[in-house]
């Protein structure tokens, strides 16, 4: 492992290149988040933010360009990585025959550490030991929110995080976003609802495949 | 390394007896299948002693087809093969979990009911044995080949058509020693050839299969 430099540390990104059919969605993108500082994505419907945040998570390579976390190429430490990583995407991931309490249990062993308390500001209290099927949409965000929330990853990569959630839902993720901020965490959110209030969070817009 | 691997077959294990409608449907279609043919044959009990084997085969082998669609389906549309893939675990032993599950509880109780099945063919205890152990011996070949051909085609609207058309060609090994060994056992000859190369086929996809699920895993994601 290379010596770090204080310049690497965090995630960062150059010269993304992206085609989807003719389209160009990600146009020599880079971008830089140090530890303690978030970076919310905003943009119209079918710029590429889902696609964008795809790409820094790994399930999606570039055409060009890479990835890079704490000055190493994502794909040449993809364990390292996935273990800093949390992501929670479009779709919730929560198996519907399994309750959310066994739907966290296992996404913590996969994440390989044990399941913690869920706390009460979660509101899951009641649908705990439902099966998922069952959820309403907003239940769902909070328990696929959930398993990064109380997961100990250094990343977050949220997409459209504040889908759904009522008020109460939404300042909780904010504290939530607040204490990973401060404890020297990195978000990436995709998002056009203007909910967040953290400290350390800048906006930025993707527009013609590129940051503004 | 067994970690990752038992983890995911609890999972599929919990979740499938919690909605064991879908156990059944493969079943009833493979014993549906294989009664189908003494009908439309000939109830001649040397007739039937001769398809019989090759039949049986083939019926277990569209019956797994008619599972291996579902694979990862599922896990696909609700996002939690993202999660997966993207989990600090290796992907090749979680994927080799979930084959593993479904090899239990897909083709498990369909070996479990061959022994039944086969009498409607008239196949001599000895033969129905070997036929047994062949399906225990050439099925999990089946189901990690099907596994690379699931994972492959989980992402296209029409998997299910594409996935028969790679599979099937694909099974034709497993297909022919799988039925001759139940063969030379009906006119009672040496079945140790063919076992053993079943066997092999198994050990050489086990080793070989979660690799490629994995890698195909990723591609259908990108």
């Amino acid at each position: 492992m290379p010596e770090l430099n204080p310049q690497n540390i965090g995630l960062s990104a150059s010269g993304l290149l992206l085609f989807r059919g003719e389209r160009c969605l990600l146009n020599h993108l880079a971008l830089r988040v140090a530890p303690g500082e978030g970076l919310v994505l905003r943009g119209p419907n079918g710029t590429g933010k889902t696609t964008l945040l795809r790409v820094l998570c790994g399930l999606t390579l570039p055409e060009e360009g890479d990835v890079h976390w704490n000055g190493i190429a994502i794909r040449q430490q993809r364990n390292e990585w996935q273990r800093a990583l949390g992501w929670s995407g479009h779709k919730a991931g929560l198996k519907s025959e399994l309750t959310v309490r066994e739907n966290l249990e296992f996404a913590a062993a996969l994440a390989g550490h044990r399941p913690g308390d869920i706390p009460a500001e979660l509101g899951l209290a009641e649908c705990l030991d439902l099966p998922a099927r069952v959820l309403s949409a907003g239940q769902q965000r909070r328990s696929s929110l959930a398993r990064v929330l109380l997961g100990n990853a250094l990343v977050w990569l949220l997409d459209e995080p504040y889908t759904n959630l009522d008020t109460q839902g939404q300042a909780y993720l904010n504290a939530c976003l607040d204490r990973h901020l401060a404890a020297g965490g990195i978000a990436v959110i995709a998002s056009h609802g203007n909910a967040h209030s953290a400290l350390g969070m800048t906006e930025q817009t993707l527009m013609n495949g590129a940051l503004q | 390394m067994i970690a990752p691997v038992w983890l995911l077959l609890q999972r599929e294990m919990r979740q499938s007896f919690r909605r064991w409608s879908d156990l059944i449907s493969p079943l009833v279609f493979f014993v549906v299948v294989a009664t189908l043919f003494p009908l439309a044959i000939s109830p001649a009990a040397d007739v039937l002693r001769q398809v019989g084997p090759g039949v049986l085969w083939v019926a277990a082998l569209l019956s797994m087809l008619l599972s291996m669609n579902r694979l990862f389906r599922d896990d696909y549309e609700d996002g939690s093969l993202e999660q997966l893939v993207l989990a600090p675990q290796p992907l090749v032993l979680l994927v080799l979990g979930k084959v593993l599950a479904h090899w239990l509880q897909m083709v498990l109780p369909l070996l479990l009911l061959t022994p039944a099945v086969a009498t409607a063919y008239d196949l001599p205890a000895e033969a129905t044995w070997v036929l047994l152990l062949s399906l225990l011996l050439g099925t999990p070949a089946l189901s990690l080949i099907g596994g690379i051909t699931a994972a492959l085609t989980v992402g296209l609207r029409q998997g299910a058509g594409v996935l028969a058309v790679l599979l099937l060609p694909l099974s034709i090994p497993v297909l022919i020693f799988g039925s001759r060994a139940t063969d030379l056992a009906v006119t009672g000859m040496d079945t140790t050839g063919p076992l053993m190369l079943l066997g092999a086929m198994s050990i050489l996809a086990a080793s070989l299969a979660p690799f490629g699920i994995a890698a195909a895993l990723r591609v259908s994601l990108d």
